[in-house]
């Protein structure tokens, strides 16, 4: 377990200003956040590569903030790998059992244990020059878990890697997480990572902690605007409310529910918006006609911009529908989404 | 492909710097001949005052190492309040005249300056003596260690230094393990910069220590009292067996059997 408390730093041209956050024992936990946002240096910070100015942090129920970097019991794998030049992939491996009082049998079986996990036979007396990037970072990983950390960051270790490797790394790291009674804490930019290896999640923005809880509440029901935005909730709009329902400047939305304030913000998922020629009736309880403004090419998808009653709405959908449903700027089109996938704060 | 006139200039530039430094050389080393080379080799005084030299210049390059590597590591590693300053007054040897630090030198090691007096209660004399020249060559030696020992430490990333710490290292341990291991050929130069800078001084030395004699003192003596024919040889002996020292380390440097 990892609780932090006030935690306060100074960094010349940063801050990181009273961070509350606790990780629970064995947990998946993804700390995401725009860059300069301060994650990485949140990390270093549990791990006491950071001098901290104020509060305190916990590993289980010991307050390690004055315990050096080395008695911490906290392993590190960064994005660019950090293995040492000069050493061998075994000798890389086993750096960290010099300094844990292990006997040689012991030793012995951890490294082939994690040779054979990490799928590194083969490559145990090649210099990491030598070594692919997705070798290289599960050299890192097996160096950082040798030691039997009680706590393993993860810095992004995915980020540098050709997508083949990356998806192939991911589910190593899921499995060694499944597989092992270590409390894992990622930082990432990539929303697909968070959501199939975290259960937990944190938005951090200029050094504080913008919103911390589940995996889906953080991408579902984000509680500001910073954060629905960040979690790619396109649709954001400031909206007041009368009785189950939203108003935004004329437009009348069915939320299904009874929101607590009278004035806030709703938020819908563009992927939620349901785009066709006629108008939907089923289970959506909102349907709207609207003329498709803009049309983005995103590659695999695209976004379309529909404007109902001076409202934009943003939708995404795939190239088969939009030539399915003849979309060019300037049509008019029927938009739909349920109660359910409105989410209002 | 035509070569633009730029090229021709930047060639020719070439050439005549070239010439410019390897022409007089070539020709004081070649100037004595192979018989009076080793009359002079033979010449006791000579050998005394070589020695000195590289005994004295080694002895600077021993101290800046043992007194300069903390320094510049932590110059390498941290941003403090007055870090360029530091760097400035590390530098400053460089910039000003060698008589100039000789003098210096003396103001402090004199028996009018409380240091002066403390080295004469401790019976450490500085004038006229080897500590004296050691003590000098330090001075001029002192930022070309420190400086190249410093862009070694710079150019390993911190991370790795972070990693060794979170898997159980102490500061120690990371330093010998990992630091040094990879510093240790941008040291090994400063070293070599450190003491071929020392074996060089002669203005900052003169004013210290006339006698015992350093080899630059001699070849300055000598041309002084008999001319240049007389100076040629110990200069050549100088150079040549710096030259092969010089290398010897160089090519300890190049080894690298690990790395490919």
């Amino acid at each position: 377990m990892i609780r932090i408390e006030n935690l306060t730093i100074h960094l010349p041209g940063f801050n990181l200003r009273d961070i509350n956050l606790t990780i629970d024992e064995n947990e998946f936990f993804v700390l995401m956040g725009p860059t300069g946002a301060g994650k990485t240096v949140l990390i270093e910070a549990i791990a006491g590569l950071i001098p901290v100015a104020g509060g305190r942090i916990f590993i289980g129920n010991n307050d390690v903030s004055k315990l050096s970097p080395e008695k911490r019991d906290v392993s590190i794998v960064y994005q660019d790998y950090a293995l040492f030049p000069h050493l061998t992939v075994q000798e890389n491996i086993t750096y960290g059992l010099h300094f844990h009082k292990i006997d040689r049998s012991e030793a012995e079986k951890r490294l082939a244990c994690i040779i054979e996990i990490l799928n590194l036979s083969h490559l145990q007396k090649r210099l990491p020059a030598n070594l692919s990037g997705g070798e290289k970072q599960r050299v890192s990983l097996a160096r950082a878990l040798i030691v039997k950390p009680k706590i393993l960051l993860l810095d992004e270790p995915l980020a540098a890697l050709d997508p083949g490797f990356r998806e192939e790394l991911r589910h190593m790291i899921k499995r060694l997480h499944r597989n092992s009674n270590i409390t894992f804490l990622m930082v990432t930019h990539d929303f697909a990572e968070a959501l199939s290896l975290a259960d937990q999640s944190a938005v951090m923005d200029k050094g504080r902690i913008e919103q911390a809880g589940s995996i889906e509440d953080i991408f579902q029901r984000p509680d500001s605007t910073f954060v629905a935005d960040f979690v790619g909730m396109k649709n954001l709009f400031a909206a007041r409310f009368r009785g189950t329902r939203a108003i935004i400047k004329k437009l009348e939305v069915e939320l299904g529910r009874q929101p607590k304030n009278s004035n806030g913000y709703i938020a819908i998922r563009p992927e939620d918006i349901v785009l066709s020629e006629e108008a939907l009736s089923s289970s959506m309880r909102n349907s709207f006609p609207g003329t498709v403004t803009r049309v983005f090419d995103l590659g695999f998808y695209y976004e379309v911009h529909i404007e109902v009653r001076n409202v934009i709405f943003k939708s995404l959908i795939t190239k088969s529908s939009l030539f399915e449903l003849k979309i060019i700027e300037g049509a008019d089109i029927f938009l739909s989404f349920k109660s359910t996938a409105i989410h209002n704060f | 492909m035509k070569k633009e006139p730029f090229f021709w200039v930047t060639i020719s530039c070439g050439f005549v710097i070239m010439a410019f430094i390897l022409l007089p050389l070539i020709e004081m080393m070649t100037a004595p001949s192979f018989s009076i080379l080793k009359e002079t080799i033979k010449d006791k005084d000579v050998i005394r005052s070589i020695w000195l030299s590289i005994y004295s210049a080694g002895s600077a390059a021993l101290i800046s190492f043992l007194l300069g590597t903390p320094l510049a590591y932590l110059l390498a590693r941290s941003d403090f309040q007055g870090k360029r300053l530091v760097e400035s007054i590390i530098d400053l040897p460089i910039v000003i005249p060698h008589p100039v630090v000789g003098i210096a030198i003396l103001s402090v090691a004199g028996k009018g300056h409380w240091l002066g007096k403390v080295f004469s209660e401790l019976g450490i004399r500085i004038m006229g003596s080897v500590t004296g020249i050691i003590i000098v060559l330090t001075f001029v030696g002192l930022p070309f260690y420190i400086n190249a020992a410093k862009s070694g430490f710079e150019s390993i990333s911190p991370r790795l230094e972070k990693v060794s710490r979170s898997l159980g290292a102490s500061m120690v341990s990371t330093f010998f393990r990992i630091t040094l291991p990879l510093a240790w050929r941008s040291m090994l130069v400063g070293i070599i910069m450190c003491s071929a800078r020392a074996i060089s001084e002669f203005g900052a030395v003169v004013i210290v220590a006339y006698h015992p004699m350093i080899a630059p003192v001699m070849i300055y003596e000598r041309f002084e009292a008999y001319g240049l024919k007389y100076s040629q040889p110990v200069a050549v002996w100088l150079v040549s067996i710096c030259l092969v020292l010089f290398l010897i380390l160089r090519i300890l440097t190049l080894r690298r059997p690990r790395e490919t």
